[in-house]
């Protein structure tokens, strides 16, 4: 149980970040949305990478010889990388469509249908 | 000297130099405009000669397996690695050429057009750092052995070409469109992810080759390629999750929209590179391969009975766009579906296949060519409203004549290119299943009709008062146009040669997965 | 956009210097410990938005320049395909360490064992990580100022 303790809080954390897309309507909150899925796939991906006993990969003064893998840090750090990118391109988006049409609901935010 | 130091690192290349391009971009853009148009055009056109080049050797000479940061190019598992590739590895076969060819020929096309359509824009500097971002990332995606590899080129994908959507505001429009596409590509990002944490959990391994040897098709493993089929069909704009598709083609100018279609084939490419080489035989083909079919055929009716009614033509071409993906994953997938048949794959797979991949570059040059036709008529006259364009056809000739030219293409009318692959893809799936054939041919009669319609109003009746000052457009948006149309008239009048000399190929290292583990790992 | 008062400014002033020191160690020494040039330079960034939040927008404006910093981030693109191109020039493939172990800068082979970590060594990755580092704080710092300018109507 203890184990799988990670990978509970990342099916929480998917399930939280997955409603709070589909059922917000502020852009803004949708955006947190995102970023809390995106967090849940970073923990995923640490948590898949951790070996029993291991410590931080990192060579200098290290106590023991036992580490945990660095690749998934490695992928989980660029994928923060990509992540802040996101958000920042995202929320200029945002700030464009709040001084076009007045406001952050995506209900109102409808010119393009059909 | 210098020749062998590009032909060994040819793949490396093709992405630094686009790369390198763009970032010097705004840095040259301070010198003059022209200088920068110059540094653009230069650096495209030197991409698009290293394109032509790595794909002429990787067709006489075999698969290119290119090694970043190793001592030699071709080590792809180091000495003391344990027989594990670590480092990201390029590995180019037949059909990641074929891709290559594609971003060759369109991106250079497209950049030489834009030179006159884009340079009223704001700040051009940036709209062509962007653009050359969104050319390197797209031929990294279709180059690289290596799943994460593939997760970054497809992020970066998506930021540049959200960033060149929304580049004209339109009142918020072009935001609204580049928000619809860039959350979609976000969640199709972090599927992606999702999937390289649980084979890399499995597997211990980042590397195409390398999963694709281990890989036992395990129930986590088919969560993996739902979430991956999930996420590369929303990227290609497939139905159902195509609604992105025609806001953000309508809204993106129309030079990013052509290259925007490659951006999505590169997604395309994606889905069968992954269900073809790392699933294989070890997957449920018939399952996976009917599913793709059905997504082919929902994409091929659905975008077509969209595209009838709409008003805005570049929407109608987008909606066109999403009917002619369906094509391709209809072709592709009855492959797929057949993959373990010996008799079947060898009767009619293969060239059903062949008229997928085949329909892939056709599509790239008649819907490239459409659009940037799109764009030159936008470009003179203001508006994109049907109703309100008319008697074009005597001032802006050979914009007509390109359009005719695509239009028939896509219609499946020979001799143009359109018609040879759609032809392939009838008579074979005619073999599998006649239904599916039959409304492959009735989607493409609509197609016809709709193109037929658009023609009329754009370019018949007299010419109107208000468009009395329309001229044709400037030189190198013709030449962009040119380059394109003379390409479809010469693949749709030598299909077979073409089919031979790229396509088959193409289908067969997609089917040979065994060839392409043993490029990377050494005679698996 | 207001300015905040002058024990916020004052403070602002006083913790600049440090943090954008503390960022610049994490940039330098990234190859050793955790961190690197895209944690350092968020914190350099993160100086630059403390100053941000502490004057006015049009104070800003003339302390950091946007061309200055869009020069910056380019800089550090080039700096980072450069050090990959080097090893294309000598005749390797892109992105071989072509510095490690060469005796030159950052050329130091690392001793065997636990060791308290020795900063010349690791060939070009500390060159990637300064250039990610000048890149990442011009771009960070950019995207703030673009955001906030949104803010401020007119001021785009």
């Amino acid at each position: 149980m203890l184990w799988n303790l990670p990978f509970i809080a990342v099916v929480l954390l998917t399930a939280i970040g997955i409603s709070i897309i589909l059922l917000k309507k502020n852009l803004v909150k949708i955006f947190m949305g995102l970023n809390v899925l995106t967090s849940a796939v970073n923990l995923f991906i640490i948590a898949v990478g951790y070996r029993e006993g291991g410590i931080a990969p990192i060579f200098t003064n290290a106590p023991s010889p036992v580490m945990v893998m660095p690749t998934p840090q490695a992928l989980c750090l660029t994928s923060i990388v990509i992540g802040v990118a996101t958000t920042a391109v995202l929320l200029a988006f945002a700030m464009l469509l709040y001084r076009m049409y007045g406001t952050n609901d995506v209900e109102a935010i409808r010119e393009l249908r059909g | 000297m210098i020749e062998e130091f590009i032909f060994t690192n040819l793949p490396a290349l093709m992405v630094a130099v686009p790369l390198l391009a763009a970032f010097v971009c705004p840095l040259v853009a301070q010198i003059s405009p022209a200088m920068r148009k110059m540094w653009v055009m230069g650096s495209m056109a030197i991409t698009s000669l290293l394109g032509l080049l790595l794909v002429m050797r990787v067709y006489t000479m075999g698969t290119f397996v290119y090694v970043f940061g190793a001592s030699t190019p071709g080590l792809s598992i180091p000495l003391d690695s344990g027989g594990i590739p670590i480092r990201i590895v390029f590995t180019v076969d037949a059909m990641s050429a074929f891709m290559d060819l594609i971003i060759a020929i369109v991106g250079f096309c497209v950049i030489l057009y834009s030179l006159s359509s884009d340079e009223r824009r704001t700040s051009p500097q940036y709209y062509y750092t962007l653009f050359l971002l969104l050319i390197a990332a797209v031929i990294g995606m279709v180059s690289t052995g290596d799943l994460f590899n593939f997760f970054v080129f497809i992020e970066i994908s998506s930021l540049a070409s959200a960033g060149l959507v929304a580049y004209s505001v339109e009142k918020g429009r072009a935001v609204e469109a580049g928000l619809k596409y860039f959350m979609v590509s976000a969640l199709g990002g972090i599927f992606l992810l999702f999937v390289i944490g649980i084979l890399y959990g499995q597997y211990d391994a980042l590397n195409i080759a390398m999963i694709a040897q281990r890989m036992q098709f395990t129930m986590l493993d088919k969560i993996a390629l739902v979430l991956l089929v999930a996420a590369l069909a929303a990227k290609c704009g497939a139905v159902p999750m195509h609604f992105w598709t025609p806001d953000a083609y309508s809204l993106a100018p129309s030079s990013v929209t052509a290259m925007l279609v490659v951006a999505s084939q590169a997604s395309l490419y994606g889905l069968f590179r992954f269900t073809f080489t790392m699933y294989h035989l070890s997957l449920n083909y018939v399952t996976i391969g009917w599913t793709i079919i059905v997504l082919g055929v929902l994409s091929m009716v659905i975008g077509v009975t969209m595209a009838i009614p709409q008003k805005d033509v570049k929407r109608l071409m987008a909606y066109h766009a999403i009917s002619q993906t369906g094509y391709m994953l209809l072709g592709v997938g009855v492959g797929l579906a057949v993959l373990g048949n010996e008799t079947a794959i060898n009767s009619f797979g293969t060239i059903a296949m062949e008229g997928g991949i085949f329909h892939i570059i056709n599509h790239a040059l008649y819907k490239g060519l459409l659009f940037l036709t799109a764009g030159a008529i936008i470009y003179r006259i203001g508006t994109r409203d049907l109703n309100r364009m008319g008697g074009l056809g005597h001032s802006m000739k050979y914009t007509m004549i390109f359009f005719i030219i695509g239009s028939l293409a896509i219609a499946g009318i020979p001799p143009f290119n359109g018609f040879a692959s759609k032809l392939l893809i009838y008579e074979s799936v005619y073999l599998f299943n006649p239904f599916l054939a039959i409304i492959a041919m009735v989607v493409s009669i609509l197609t016809l009709a709709s193109f037929v319609k658009v023609f009329h109003s754009i370019f018949m009746g007299p010419p109107l008062p208000e468009f009395a000052s329309v001229r044709e457009v400037p030189l190198p948006m013709l030449l962009g146009m040119g380059i394109l149309a003379t390409l479809v008239i010469l693949f749709g009048v030598f299909p077979q040669t073409v089919v031979n000399l790229i396509v088959a190929p193409a289908v067969h290292a997609l089917i040979d997965q065994s060839g392409y583990i043993s490029a990377i790992l050494g005679g698996a | 956009m207001m300015r905040m008062s002058k024990i916020v400014r004052t403070c602002a002033d006083l913790m600049y210097p440090f943090v954008v020191i503390f960022g610049w160690y994490v940039i330098m020494h990234g190859h050793l410990t955790p961190g690197g040039g895209f944690q350092g330079g968020a914190v350099v960034a993160t100086g630059a938005a403390l100053v941000i939040v502490a004057y006015s927008y049009q104070e800003i404006t003339s302390m950091l320049k946007k061309a200055v910093l869009m020069v910056q981030e380019s800089t550090g693109l080039l700096l980072f395909i450069g050090a990959g191109l080097g090893g294309m020039v000598l005749g390797f493939p892109f992105f071989f360490n072509w510095l490690a172990n060469s005796g030159s800068l950052f050329g130091m082979s690392v001793p065997y064992g636990p060791n308290p970590g020795e900063l010349n060594t690791a060939g070009f990755l500390p060159l990637m990580n300064i250039a990610v580092g000048i890149e990442v704080w011009g771009g960070l710092t950019l995207v703030i100022l673009y955001l906030l300018s949104g803010l401020e109507k007119g001021e785009a």
